[in-house]
């Protein structure tokens, strides 16, 4: 017998790392009308595109004069890891009919790492879905919050908003350096992007890293544990080491 | 209006991705090389993101305040400060090394 839904361990932690990761949409939305999109466009990304690494990507590249095209292959490579989410969470949910297309939606770092992280196929369905439609939610109410800040601050230099992108950066690359290997590939990705950048337009030298992490991926598959960085970005069962998030 | 094609764009490409992984064949996406070129794809982009974003003006590499910012963020992760701290960590070590006459 399941327990009701306010006292589901799934639901709980769905519920506190929905309120931690859709806190941080008002930085999404400040950053990116600093990049300079507008509102809309802002918001736009938020509903439809709805993966936090995607959006950054988007904007970034935007923020550093590159093109749309480049914006768009960027926000799109990104967003590959998530079908590999999304095969793992159809073995666990099996969704069928609309609620397929509502899964597939909110089937980002958070969700996935929230329901992965129950034993109990109830949980796990809870902790997915909660966590998922939680951060939706909130996620978009605080990109509307933070494009209008940002909009209203003015020049986002004099704020150090372009420092607040390369630290959000950061903070995403962050929690997937847990091996050395992944720290490689890092260093190597990064100063490929140094050397293309005097060469190639802007946005081009994120193409480019994509390429040698692609080649790293290809070539060197056997010296790393499988799915190197695919562990999601957050881990919302950090008290206790023997539930890993991606178990 | 490009910008609106390609963000519309963006957002149908990454819905379908997310698509692909409850319509597909489960033993597509289990093999070894796919999942790993995903996490290194993950990890590729955001380091070139990060340092692109820190260093890239145009087509020129810059010494600036972001460089600063992107020091102090990571000593803020480093601490195990959460997100939401770190890009203020960065945007207050950016805008105040502005204050202080760095470019």
């Amino acid at each position: 017998m399941p327990t009701s839904l306010a006292q589901s361990p799934g639901a709980r932690v769905g519920v506190s790392i929905a309120v931690a990761t859709g806190l941080y949409g008002v930085s999404f939305g400040a950053l990116s009308v600093a990049s300079g999109l507008d509102v809309w466009q802002t918001q736009l990304l938020s509903l439809l595109l709805f993966s936090g690494g995607s959006q950054f990507a988007f904007i970034g590249v935007i923020a550093g004069g590159g093109t749309p095209v480049a914006a768009a292959s960027a926000a799109a490579l990104l967003g590959i890891r998530n079908a590999v989410y999304g095969m793992q969470m159809n073995v666990l949910l099996h969704p069928t009919g609309w609620r397929r297309l509502a899964a597939a939606h909110v089937t980002i770092d958070e969700s996935l790492a929230t329901s992965t992280g129950q034993t109990d196929p109830v949980e796990q369905r809870r902790g997915f879905w909660v966590a998922g439609v939680g951060i939706f939610v909130l996620w978009n109410l605080f990109t509307l919050v933070g494009a209008l800040a940002g909009d209203a601050l003015g020049d986002p230099k004099q704020w150090g908003l372009d420092g607040a992108a390369v630290a959000a950066f950061l903070a995403l690359l962050w929690p997937r350096l847990r091996s050395r290997e992944a720290g490689a590939i890092a260093a190597a990705c990064a100063l490929a992007t140094v050397l293309a950048v005097p060469f190639v337009p802007p946005g081009v030298p994120i193409l480019v890293a994509a390429v040698v992490a692609a080649l790293i991926g290809w070539f060197g598959y056997r010296s790393g544990p499988d799915g190197e960085g695919l562990e999601p970005d957050v881990d919302p069962y950090p008290a206790d080491p023997h539930r890993g998030a991606a178990s | 209006m490009n910008l609106w094609l390609l963000l519309i764009v963006a957002c149908v490409v990454g819905f379908l991705t997310k698509l692909v992984g409850y319509l597909v064949p489960k033993k597509w996406l289990t093999n070894p090389r796919v999942a790993r070129i995903a996490g290194t794809l993950t990890i590729g982009l955001l380091a070139s993101l990060t340092i692109a974003n820190a260093v890239a003006t145009g087509q020129q590499v810059v010494v600036d305040s972001r460089l600063g910012a992107l020091v102090a963020a990571a000593v803020a992760l480093w601490l195990k400060a959460p997100f939401l701290v770190v890009v203020l960590v960065g945007a207050a070590s950016a805008a105040g090394l502005r204050l202080l006459g760095f470019p």
